[in-house]
């Protein structure tokens, strides 16, 4: 059974009740067992688990040094383009935002992957928007091949594809793809995605399934904090993860925490998620699932980067421009969305060392596939 | 002590160890050089083997220290011949740790992969260590291959169990004719002996030394246990008799 149909028995409104009726006494026996379940991760998102956040991110560190030892993987993010024909309402790319659009020519991908690579970086995240004649697969054969020999892991975060074209994409070097739902929620995902190919829910909520199919070798897993009730959210992720393991055993797996940030456009919050619950989320996660590789960008302010270093997180980017052309060219392009800790990665390596962890910049090579 | 051979290199030290999972390479190398240990495995996707100031490499280039690649992240034995040839030129080494798991979350050996793999790579002429789950059976298929050892695994990796297969550990080094390397899940010095009294040739500790407060301490605790683990099986630790002895015993009327 694919994942839409396993959701599409699971009605919202029972699962959030079921959240917030978890009990104290819940949250204590999921913290007490050794294998979590999805009702543990209720229970561990939930409203009653708030007064063993402590504990929480105790057992989260122990977890995670256990399975990942104390080191931190870095990546960065490189934006091949900003052009869109997307509407969606949280987004500085959105085709309605009329600011100047840019797709990076080969000259300019390689002054980029020069000013990357100087900061020491082997893993890289290319992202584009979604217009399929400028930045389709045409695009991706043409620049693949440029920047690959460049870097040890590349990941994506492109429109969703076929499973063919993920295929021919697994075979040009990228080794993970990065696909948000955004949100589990039907109508408010159709609200925040009036326009362009992805108001498609179905075709985006069955992506990860074609890149299991396609035998990619990581995908990454999200929603966007801040569209809907993210303990909901998040526990319909937790569940697409769960499935998506069992389903695809051979892949791997990774969890960002996007929160809405500041855009040209400024959609504000449904929902605010507080640097408490954010930190609930993480370490839940991490209870929950002990292999799951969870991400952190720099949308998140330097003290709350620094904290959560030890509490589950274990890739983290540094010195990101959400611009095209942002590394090396001044191209005045639309970011996507403003930064929140401009330290540069040598910065950051730093901090991370000061905290008894080593930034690790190669933790995978080309010839592996 | 009786020193271990493998292949063509002889061993004082028993204990095989990792190099992931450390705060920094300058503590891996201090760590490592405390326990004694004499043959050190590096995944190769963790090192630049085109930088020759590699941080990793550039920390482990001790006479101590005898290189062991592995193959870790490859998933078929197609890649895995495939990233052994590339660590044997990169790291001028024909001594390989094969590990192939396709399973990116438990991290378990394919045991069918895994042979195929082996039998291509001993034809390569490489020497070949590989990492297996603890069956009796798999383990004597890749010695009659020719391996130059097996590895087989005390619980699943990174786990800190200990010797949950020791049934099957047995039997193992029972019937082996190679050296036996208990590989993952040790995670205490009191385990490292424990496969040692037991009578595996070696074992290989990683997370135990690398996510403790103070792994050069660590280092040696494990040299120190792996040391008595052995010395107590070279010298025939006696086993408990577990049955009561009867009064009259059963044989006695033979005697009269």
């Amino acid at each position: 059974m694919a994942f839409l149909e396993l959701i599409n028995q699971t009605g919202w409104d029972d699962v959030q009740q079921s959240i917030y009726a978890k009990t104290e006494q819940d949250v204590l026996q999921a913290l007490s067992k050794s294998k979590r379940n999805l009702e543990d991760f209720k229970a561990l998102i939930s409203p009653a688990a708030a007064p063993y956040l402590e504990q929480m991110a105790v057992l989260s560190h122990q977890i995670t040094q256990k399975r990942f030892g104390k080191t931190i993987q870095m990546y960065i993010p490189m934006y091949l383009s900003n052009e869109c024909q997307n509407v969606c309402t949280y987004c500085g790319f959105s085709v309605d935002n009329k600011l100047r659009r840019v797709t990076l020519t080969d000259e300019q991908i390689q002054k980029e992957i020069e000013v990357i690579k100087s900061h020491g970086y082997d893993h890289i995240l290319l992202v584009t928007g979604e217009a399929n004649k400028t930045v389709g697969m045409d695009y991706f054969r043409r620049v693949l091949p440029l920047i690959r020999p460049h870097f040890a892991n590349i990941s994506i975060e492109v429109q969703p594809l076929d499973q063919h074209e993920y295929e021919e994409l697994s075979q040009l070097g990228v080794h993970t793809v990065l696909v948000y739902q955004e949100t589990y929620h039907e109508e408010n995902y159709k609200f925040h995605h009036p326009k362009g190919k992805k108001s498609n829910f179905e075709y985006r909520i069955d992506t990860p399934d074609r890149l299991g199919k396609a035998q990619i070798n990581k995908m990454g897993l999200g929603v966007l904090l801040g569209l809907e009730d993210w303990r909901t959210d998040s526990f319909f992720c937790a569940m697409h993860l769960n499935y998506l393991e069992k389903t695809y055993w051979k892949t791997k797996y990774s969890v960002s925490f996007p929160r809405l940030r500041p855009y040209t456009g400024n959609l504000e919050p449904k929902v605010n998620i507080t640097d408490k619950e954010l930190v609930q989320l993480i370490c839940a996660y991490r209870i929950f699932n002990e292999d799951v590789e969870l991400s952190m960008s720099t949308r998140e302010s330097e003290v709350f980067r620094n904290h959560i270093i030890k509490l589950g997180i274990t890739s983290i980017s540094a010195g990101s421009k959400t611009d095209p052309g942002g590394y090396a060219s001044d191209l005045e392009a639309l970011e996507q969305f403003e930064i929140s800790d401009e330290r540069s990665p040598k910065e950051i390596a730093e901090m991370i060392r000061n905290q008894g962890y080593e930034a690790v910049w190669k933790d995978w090579d080309a010839v592996l596939g | 002590m009786e020193p271990l051979k493998i292949a063509d290199k002889v061993f004082t030290s028993r204990l095989f160890t990792g190099t992931g999972k450390f705060s920094s390479s300058l503590l891996m190398e201090e760590a490592l050089l405390a326990s004694g240990s004499e043959l050190v495995t590096v995944a190769l996707k963790r090192v630049d083997v085109e930088d020759k100031e590699d941080d990793i490499l550039k920390h482990l280039s001790h006479s101590q220290f005898s290189l062991l690649p592995n193959t870790s992240g490859v998933r078929t034995a197609k890649e895995a011949v495939f990233a052994a040839q590339l660590a044997r030129e990169a790291l001028e080494t024909n001594w390989l740790k094969l590990e192939i798991h396709p399973d990116p979350k438990y991290l378990l050996p394919d045991p069918i992969e895994t042979l195929k793999a082996a039998e291509e790579l001993v034809k390569l002429g490489f020497i070949v260590l590989p990492y297996v789950n603890a069956d009796p059976v798999l383990c004597k298929r890749l010695e009659e291959v020719g391996t130059a050892a097996v590895m087989p695994l005390g619980s699943p990796i990174g786990s800190n169990s200990g010797l949950q297969t020791k049934a099957m550990l047995e039997i193992i080094i029972d019937q082996a004719k190679v050296p036996v390397v208990v590989d993952a899940g040790i995670g205490a010095p009191s385990h490292a002996a424990e496969a040692l009294e037991m009578g595996a040739d070696a074992v290989l500790v990683n997370t135990a030394i690398a996510v403790c407060s103070n792994p050069i301490t660590m280092g040696k605790a494990f040299k120190m246990a792996v040391e008595a683990g052995r010395m107590a099986f070279e010298a025939k630790l006696s086993k408990g008799i577990k049955h009561a002895v009867a009064s009259s015993p059963f044989t006695s009327f033979l005697d009269i």
